[in-house]
């Protein structure tokens, strides 16, 4: 579990951390070069705080990089005693864990749709139109984020007990759904928001219809958002884990799920392997997010004063 | 080139060729919003083929009345006739109109090609047509070799011609342009006003934009309504408006006048007597002439501030019935020398309505003579 949180942070630091690097470079090179002291001290800081920012993040990875590798690895060795690819083999060649996947693989992407359905139209209505009780709908939806996630669960799986929804795909998908639904509804809802009225209008004057303004315009410009939010639900759901072992288990493992059981019944360095496999669609989709999100010219083109 | 042509067609009556069926027929028009009334009783003619400007300072209603008319609100009441057609009822994509927006809007995500060919794809007209059509117009506004770019990769004023394009590529009975030259710098305005005046007079399109700067309004038009608090104050053509406007407040809009509390009377002003209402003198400054000797109808006056205007200067001249604002061309009087200041002609308005003006100046030297 650990672990998965672990990778979480790695994901979603990297770009942070190029940020603040980039910023704070700017800074110096704006200070007065008069002091070239102060600017060389400045750089050996940044520096300092790169690497420190570095170790930070990939650390963890690289540890569990040389642990699942690992043979043996005893306390005051700096490596490994010895290397194998044995825990690999282990995680491929059991069935249960295999299914797992598929179940992650199947699972979230349906988490993905389910929730773009229900919360894109939502999310329009937050951002074009005034409605009784708007703001309170918009700030309620982080209800679900308020309350420890657990009581939330525990109450929830009286409600699936008596609706036949305990150990069902069903009710796995309806308790991720709770989690994807802040950021499925509030991210377009900024994203259509920030779509100009006018480019709308413009459309409509052009002779399009209501329909055909809102999918060549208003989605294909806020299109950039709804894919953030879409990547963050993904990961979201491919990393719940307490709701899903909460209903799923006994019948159905998720890739987290099946990671409690790992941790309990294999050595850690079997843990390692998984975690590394679980954050690889993390990281394929943050890449692939990346070159889509920030591509730049859909921001571009705006004369909006 | 463009600007003799529109002298040309300015100095001649207001297009006469519109007959009752073509341009634009609003009546009636209400409008309000948030409880107050942004539009009252709005009623305008544009004739076919003709170019007319909604002029007034912001919040008398311009943009409103425009996007009535382009189909983006509804009137509470009164009817909208595009081109013999009561369109009053339908939505903008219906209408046989098209907009320029003031900040063009065009859809960044598509190149300019794509932007201007949009309306003609909604019209699912074959291919080819749309090619044709498309580089036809983009050709009128000088725009070919940015038909592959995005808006965000050409100028502002590039993207304003990309926006005429997309709205004429349309052939629309009726073209709207709101504040279209509000984002453009001070030069490009000129030229970019010049052409879209010089395509509007080629392709004989029926014409409203909106605009705040009289100078631009002054400029394009055939005629210009000049709106004030959501009624239209004066209707005219712009040298009619100059010359003869109907209020104070076209008066003080349109051009710099000096205004004046008082009555007119035998070249001076007197404070007023009677209790017809407020009184108020309205003098052009190129109607106050400055002369070294005493003329008939001129009163003293000394020089009391000169700015440097270009081709003329604007002199502050103080007499013993008020201080008045001329422009003199050609030699500059010393700050400070005195001389004489005569008033050629004068507007007096009460309670804001013009009373008399026309040749104010000659019966005062008639009289003066007499």
């Amino acid at each position: 579990m650990s672990e998965t949180v672990n990778i979480d942070m790695v994901a979603d630091g990297m770009t942070t951390t190029e940020q603040a690097g980039r910023t704070r470079l700017g800074q110096s090179v704006a200070a007065p070069s008069g002091s070239r002291w102060g600017a060389i001290a400045g750089k050996v800081l940044i520096a300092l705080f790169v690497v420190v920012m570095v170790i930070f993040i990939l650390g963890p990875l690289l540890w569990l990089a040389i642990h699942a590798f690992a043979g043996t690895w005893t306390y005051p060795n700096l490596m490994p005693d010895s290397w194998t690819l044995r825990w690999w083999q282990t995680v491929f060649s059991d069935s249960s864990l295999g299914i797992a996947v598929q179940n992650s693989l199947v699972i979230s992407p349906l988490v993905v749709l389910f929730s773009a359905v229900i919360c894109l139209p939502a999310a329009y209505a937050f951002a074009r139109f005034e409605f009784f009780a708007r703001r309170t709908f918009l700030i309620g939806l982080f209800a679900t984020n308020a309350f420890p996630k657990m009581g939330l669960f525990a109450t929830l799986a009286s409600l699936f007990y008596a609706l036949n929804l305990m150990n069902t795909v069903v009710g796995i998908i309806i308790v991720q759904i709770l989690g994807t639904i802040v950021f499925m509804t509030w991210i377009p809802a900024a994203a259509f928001a920030a779509v100009p009225r006018s480019l709308e209008e413009a459309a409509r004057d052009a002779g399009a219809s209501r329909i055909r303004v809102f999918f060549s315009i208003t989605l294909r410009m806020a299109m950039p958002g709804i894919l953030v939010a879409a990547v963050m639900a993904f990961l979201a759901s491919f990393d719940e884990a307490q709701g899903t072992y909460l209903v799923g288990a006994p019948d159905y493992f998720t890739m987290p799920t099946e990671m409690y059981t790992l941790v309990l019944n294999y050595p850690k360095q079997v843990a390692a392997v998984f975690s590394i496999l679980l954050s690889i669609p993390s990281v394929v989709l943050m890449l692939v997010a990346r070159k889509h999100i920030m591509g730049g010219q859909l921001a571009e083109g705006f004369q909006i004063r | 080139m463009s600007t003799s042509r529109e002298t040309a067609v300015r100095g001649a009556s207001p297009v006469s060729g519109g007959s009752q069926g073509g341009g634009l027929q609003v009546s009636g028009l209400n409008k309000v919003l948030g409880g107050r009334t942004i539009i009252d009783d709005l009623n305008l003619t544009v004739n076919e083929g003709e170019l007319v400007s909604l002029l007034g300072p912001s919040g008398c209603g311009k943009t409103t009345t425009l996007r009535m008319i382009a189909g983006f609100l509804t009137p509470d009441s009164g009817t909208i006739a595009v081109a013999g057609r009561d369109v009053t009822a339908l939505g903008a994509e219906r209408r046989p109109s098209a907009m320029v927006f003031q900040n063009y809007a065009l859809w960044p995500h598509m190149t300019v090609f794509k932007n201007v060919a949009f309306p003609l794809k909604l019209r699912k007209l074959p291919k080819p047509e749309i090619e044709e059509r498309v580089t036809q117009v983009l050709g009128l506004v000088n725009l070919l070799h940015h038909r592959d770019s995005r808006p965000g990769q050409i100028s502002g004023g590039e993207q304003q011609r990309v926006a005429l394009a997309r709205a004429l590529v349309q052939e629309p009975d009726l073209l709207l342009l709101d504040e279209p030259l509000s984002n453009l710098d001070a030069k490009l305005r000129v030229k970019v006003r010049e052409d879209i005046r010089e395509i509007q007079q080629r392709l004989g399109i029926t014409t409203v934009i909106v605009t705040h700067d009289q100078d631009e309004a002054m400029s394009v038009s055939d005629r210009i309504a000049v709106m004030n608090e959501g009624k239209i104050e004066q209707y005219s053509t712009p040298a009619e408006l100059y010359e003869h406007p109907r209020t104070m407040f076209v008066a003080t809009f349109i051009g710099t006048i000096n205004r004046i509390e008082g009555s007119y009377r035998d070249g001076r002003i007197v404070a007023d007597g009677d209790d017809s209402g407020d009184a108020v003198v309205g003098i052009r400054p190129e109607d106050v002439h400055f002369t070294s000797t005493a003329v008939a109808g001129s009163l003293p006056a000394t020089v009391e501030r000169i700015i440097p205007r270009g081709h003329f200067h604007e002199v502050f001249l103080r007499r013993e019935d008020a201080t008045l604002r001329a422009y003199i061309t050609g030699e500059v009087p010393a700050l400070g020398s005195a001389g004489f200041a005569q008033v050629s002609k004068a507007m007096i308005f009460r309670n804001g309505l013009l009373v008399e003006g026309q040749a104010e100046g000659a019966a005062a030297d008639a009289r003066a003579r007499a």
